[in-house]
């Protein structure tokens, strides 16, 4: 029998939704607002709401002091190479774990996720040495390379999950109609899984893009993305907080769009696989 | 078109070719600081003086770019051919041979002109390292308005003593007004600048001559009573995540009585755009402990060095010198008034009677910076320099952990004692580990 759902208990549960989302929402509604503030409005105690006189001169500023859209080019090739360099290694791995697992196959799996736990400051000397040592440094490639290792073991993890789900008869079928292993991936395993490809895509895409640690650490004028961009207007000495919103505004701004159109797919691959 | 003009136009594309073909790029990491925009701005200056140099910056919030700029140069990167590094850094990475001394920056340069005490900060041999670029010290920066309503005078020389009575009397916590506002936000740049100094001031010191920690000392104890004594009892709410902008932004909308920082800070308190209470501000030298002469002053600045593993060395040096000179400053003057020309590096700025009377904090600025000694910061006898900080490279890491333990008793998770405990077990631990006495 189908349970009856109250009216009360629907504004119940919708007032609590919407106070989540407004709280997880406020702090980008502040940095927006005070984005448009002037930097004596910036810091007004108590904090001026909606009544100051909004001035768009930190987006004139910051346009000005930087060139955007560098930062915002080197962010794109950064966050989109590294995401479709770790899909073309990750989707063949995460097959063969899910479908032909090994005897070690979860020992594996638990290793390549225990490298995330370490901290990423811990290797940064070898690898900046590495890296300069290859020419790599203040390059787009070095950063796709770094960024496509660090979120590697995320990805095969969310397609393994994925995959798991998917009935191995249905490539079993395959293969006895003659699809070689190339096309059982191409043709038959990836369309299936294609609301979690496309999720496991676009939540690596807003991992690299708000990668901060790498991205500030392996570069300096040429290849530096957004992260940069923003790290240039914060300071500990001096009023900047107006044009560090203006800045990562503009910064996030892409992401945002990215997400808000994607977010049908985004809600239903996660809700396809591992994150049930 | 004759053929006389055709070469000629072919000349000329050759010559702008080569021009171009022989232009240097040179890289400069900078922090984000008003001065230093300034100075992106007019880079039309440098450019005019130097058509075959051309400059990038790489501007970054200043930990970001310590870690960042630190790693180059320990690891011989040669990403940067400009630094924009403190004076904690300059003796430790020129001991290092990490920096090239400035030697031969031209006729016109003066650097006997530099303030001596900033000066001895960047020479390490005999040799200077880093060129000041900006230096600030600490002083006292109080609502004139509100200690006149309290009934107080502000002395010569005010001690800790006086600095209590009148943040009792100026403190109104119904009207939002905290007789002091002082760093509590945990760091070695951020509450523990304000501590070292003022411990200097009572007469304490980091470590005794054979580098044994003191946080065990009656002077450590006064310190931190008398500190948290004021800040608990007349402090702004919150105050152990207070820095320099927390407390500015309080300062700047009256919701302070006293506060001492950064000397630069008096630029933005007394500048009316930005301060509510611009026509009452006062300046006092530090405070000192009852009796006693030494106000523990700080000193910081930031300069500009050249990392021995740059490439471009004479393109570095030339824009160096550009930026450090005296006619830089009358640039900045020229194009945005004297009171916005870096302030602390040359004396003959402070000789200049135009900038005395525009900026009416430069005589309490030169004398902070003239009193800060960075070569014996305490009245007991130590095995380091430095104000503020130890000038050791462990420092960085010790410094932050004692106050974290400092702004934790700030925000009342333990008392002076225990944290004075817990500071001096920590350092006795990290020092041991480090290898000191060495």
């Amino acid at each position: 029998m189908a349970r009856t759902v109250t009216t009360q208990r629907k504004v119940i549960v919708t007032a609590i939704a919407w106070t989540i989302a407004i709280a997880i929402f406020f702090p980008i509604l502040w940095t927006f607002l005070t984005s448009f503030k002037t930097e004596a409005d910036a810091i007004a105690t108590p904090p001026k709401f909606l009544f100051f006189n909004w001035t768009t001169e930190n987006y004139t500023t910051v346009q000005g002091r930087s060139n955007y859209f560098l930062h915002f080019w080197n962010s794109v090739i950064i966050s989109v190479g590294s995401t479709v360099a770790a899909l073309i290694i990750a989707i063949p791995a995460a097959w063969s774990m899910a479908f032909v697992p090994g005897k070690r196959t979860k020992d594996i799996l638990m290793w390549m996720l225990s490298t995330k736990m370490m901290p990423a400051v811990g290797v940064l000397v070898p690898i900046y040495l590495l890296f300069r040592d290859t020419g790599l440094l203040d390059t787009r490639t070095g950063l796709v390379i770094v960024l496509t290792l660090m979120n590697l073991p995320i990805v095969v993890w969310m397609l393994y999950t994925y995959f798991k789900e998917i009935p191995g008869e249905i490539l079993e079928a395959a293969r006895m109609d003659g699809a070689n292993l190339t096309r059982e991936i191409i043709y038959v395993l990836t369309p299936m899984a294609v609301p979690g490809i496309a999720s496991t895509l676009l939540l690596n895409i807003i991992l690299a893009w708000n990668e901060a640690f790498w991205t500030l650490n392996l570069t300096a004028s040429k290849s530096a993305p957004l992260t940069q961009f923003i790290a240039s207007y914060s300071s500990p000495e001096g009023l900047f907080y107006a044009k560090l919103s203006a800045a990562s505004m503009m910064a996030i701004a892409p992401i945002i769009v990215l997400g808000w159109f994607s977010q049908k797919q985004l809600v239903r691959g996660l809700t396809f696989g591992a994150v049930k | 078109m004759s053929s006389k003009l055709r070469g000629l136009l072919g000349a000329c594309s050759l010559v702008a070719l080569g021009a171009a073909a022989h232009a240097e790029t040179i890289t400069v990491a900078t922090v984000n600081n008003g001065d230093m925009i300034r100075m992106q701005g007019l880079m039309a200056d440098f450019n005019e003086k130097h058509p075959d140099i051309q400059v990038e910056w790489v501007t970054l919030e200043e930990n970001v770019l310590r870690q960042r700029v630190t790693t180059d140069i320990a690891t011989n990167g040669g990403q940067y051919d400009v630094l924009t590094i403190g004076n904690y850094e300059v003796p430790i990475w020129a001991a290092q041979n990490w920096l090239l001394p400035l030697e031969d920056m031209g006729a016109d340069y003066k650097p006997e002109d530099f303030l001596a005490p900033v000066a001895a900060g960047l020479t390490v041999d005999g040799k200077l390292y880093a060129a000041p670029f900006y230096a600030e010290s600490s002083m006292l920066m109080y609502r004139t308005d509100l200690l006149e309503k309290a009934g107080l005078t502000m002395p010569e020389n005010p001690d800790w003593d006086f600095i209590t009575e009148a943040a009792e009397k100026m403190t109104d916590k119904g009207a939002e007004i905290y007789g002091i506002c002082l760093r509590g936000k945990a760091g070695w740049g951020e509450n523990m600048a304000f501590l070292t100094s003022m411990a200097n001031s009572e007469g304490a010191r980091w470590f005794d001559a054979d580098w044994k920690p003191q946080f065990d000392s009656p002077e450590w104890k006064t310190t931190l009573d008398t500190y948290l004594n004021l800040m608990t009892n007349y402090g702004p709410p919150g105050a152990s995540s207070n820095g320099f902008n927390e407390n500015l932004a309080l300062f700047q909308t009256g919701k302070c009585g006293m506060w001492i920082d950064a000397t630069v800070a008096a630029s933005f308190v007394s500048n009316p755009n930005e301060s509510t209470v611009a026509e009452h501000v006062g300046y006092a030298p530090s405070p000192v402990r009852a009796g006693g002469d030494n106000h523990g002053n700080w000193l910081w600045s930031w300069n500009l060095a050249i990392p021995a593993s740059s490439q471009k060395q004479d393109a570095a040096k030339a824009f160096v010198a550009w930026a450090t000179s005296q006619e830089y400053t009358a640039l900045v003057a020229e194009h945005e008034g004297i009171a916005n020309v870096p302030p602390g590096t040359r004396t003959s700025l402070y000789e200049n009677q135009e900038y005395l009377t525009a900026a009416p904090f430069a005589a309490q600025t030169l004398a902070a910076i003239e009193a800060a000694d960075t070569q014996s910061p305490s009245d007991q006898e130590v095995p380091y320099t430095g104000g503020q900080f130890v000038s050791i490279p462990e420092f960085q890491a010790i410094g932050t952990a004692v106050g974290q333990v400092f702004s934790a008793a700030l925000a009342g998770t333990s008392d002076a004692d225990q944290a004075l405990a817990a500071a001096q077990a920590l350092t006795t631990r990290e020092m041991s580990r480090a290898g000191y006495p060495k």
